[in-house]
């Protein structure tokens, strides 16, 4: 039971809890007139101490699309904290307000601080580069509806692996489901963190490896997961230069994939994904966005309690 | 041979790594101390080669947490009539609050000062210690 909980990180729900979240979103996304008056009455806060245009608007799609209301801001500027207020105080006003609270703040740990004063239930949002578990359960989700599941897969994360929130918690996510392979394709300043190699997937026997070249692996994937490579994240010219063009997915790399091969981006892409790759059947990442609103949606039904 | 006179009801703390016992002696007050203290330091011994000990004639209440987290090697020996009634074995403490300070300036802890900030053991060999909050780890030794 999911009712009244709080979701700071992915791994607060258990694997069965996050497999009925699924099939719950997948039964909203067959008939979502059905669910149109599902939170009547209920008011989500969305509480952005940081600015985020599509976390946000999915939140509050989510929460219209089941008929509730929304309330909040959508930066700091426009909040007491600008005024010195502290955070506690801030969830301790708005959950008199609210009945369940989204919040986004740049600081690690917010969400699990805002738990402690909050009386309603506190979905993660984005804490810095912590944690954005509802995120991953997009990812999940996407992968879940288009690959019929999310076990036995070879699944690789392409881009800037080292500073990428949403990489590590999707590695960490898969690493709870059997038989999956990962393939870790970035520069050598970008490389995965080793606590999520060492202490995420090796701890679960997951088989991973590290490339340096997309065109290399991507012909074994079943999953690509693009992340964008910034260039003044490399420490010299000629290494850009020389590498950059390796994570640029385009019309000629998907040559390469296999025919059933998708391509995941939690947005927004800047170059990293050409436009002419939009087209192929195998890009996902507006699919992804969307499986984002229904996940949402199936989420705050369930903490609400009218799933 | 120094000779201190035996403690009737107290605690002993030893095995305290030599130079480690002046930071324990501080942090209980003693140097106020309406009781008899006795303050050893550089005592030879067989494991550690030289030790501080430090010996308190009076019944006084310890955070454990805290003294295993100075030093986990210490031992703690309760004397009541003059005879050690219980021996205690420190080790670091699973869970450490209002002690250590987390040093990641992304931490919400370094902008609402107001909780107390939380530490879990995680690695014992390693003395790794991860923030509840933002999961950076410190090392008790930074403690020290």
């Amino acid at each position: 039971m999911l009712k009244g909980r709080h979701l700071v990180e992915p791994r607060d729900f258990s694997v069965a809890e996050i497999e009925e979240l699924f099939k719950l979103a997948e039964r909203i996304a067959a008939e979502p007139g059905k669910w149109k008056e599902a939170c009547r009455g209920n008011v989500l806060a969305t509480l952005f101490f940081e600015p985020s245009t599509r976390t946000r608007l999915s939140f509050e799609a989510a929460m219209l699309r089941l008929g509730g209301a929304c309330l909040g801001f959508a930066e700091p500027g426009s909040s007491s904290a600008s005024k010195g207020e502290s955070l506690a105080d801030t969830v301790r006003t708005v959950a008199c307000y609210a009945d369940a609270i989204a919040m986004r703040n740049p600081k690690e740990g917010a969400a699990l601080l805002a738990t402690r004063f909050s009386e309603v239930p506190v979905i993660n949002a984005g804490d810095g580069g912590h944690h954005h578990p509802t995120q991953t359960l997009t990812d999940l989700m996407t992968i879940r509806a288009l690959k019929g599941g999310y076990s036995g897969l070879t699944v690789g994360f392409c881009g800037d692996l080292k500073f990428g929130r949403t990489v590590h918690s999707l590695a960490k996510g898969l690493s709870r489901y059997s038989g999956n392979k990962i393939v870790f394709v970035s520069p050598e300043e970008l490389r995965i963190p080793e606590y999520i190699t060492r202490d995420a997937l090796k701890k679960e026997g997951i088989e991973y490896r590290e490339e340096e070249r997309l065109e290399h692996v991507i012909g074994e994937l079943d999953v690509l997961y693009m992340t964008r490579v910034q260039k003044e994240r490399f420490f010299n010219e000629e290494d850009y230069v020389r590498l950059k063009d390796s994570y640029i997915l385009d019309a000629e790399k998907m040559k390469l994939a296999k025919k059933d091969m998708i391509v995941l981006h939690p947005l927004p892409r800047v170059n990293e994904i050409s436009m002419e790759v939009d087209s192929d059947p195998r890009a996902a990442y507006f699919k992804q966005a969307k499986y984002g609103m229904y996940v949402r949606m199936a989420l705050l039904a369930s903490i609400l309690g009218v799933a | 041979m120094l000779s201190i006179d035996k403690i009737k009801n107290g605690l002993v703390i030893d095995h305290i790594k030599a130079g480690q016992g002046i930071r324990i002696f501080n942090w209980l007050g003693l140097g106020k101390a309406p009781y008899n203290v006795a303050f050893v330091v550089n005592a030879t011994s067989e494991h550690l080669g030289r030790k501080d000990i430090i010996k308190i004639d009076n019944e006084i209440s310890i955070d454990f947490a805290v003294l295993g987290l100075i030093d986990p090697n210490i031992t703690v020996n309760v004397i009541e009539n003059e005879k050690i009634t219980e021996k205690i074995r420190l080790r670091l403490p699973e869970r450490v609050e209002g002690v250590l300070k987390c040093r990641n300036p992304r931490c919400v802890t370094s902008t609402e000062t107001y909780v107390p900030q939380v530490f879990h053991l995680v690695n014992e060999n390693a003395g790794l210690y991860r923030c509840e909050y933002c999961d950076e780890t410190r090392n008790a030794e930074d403690f020290r």
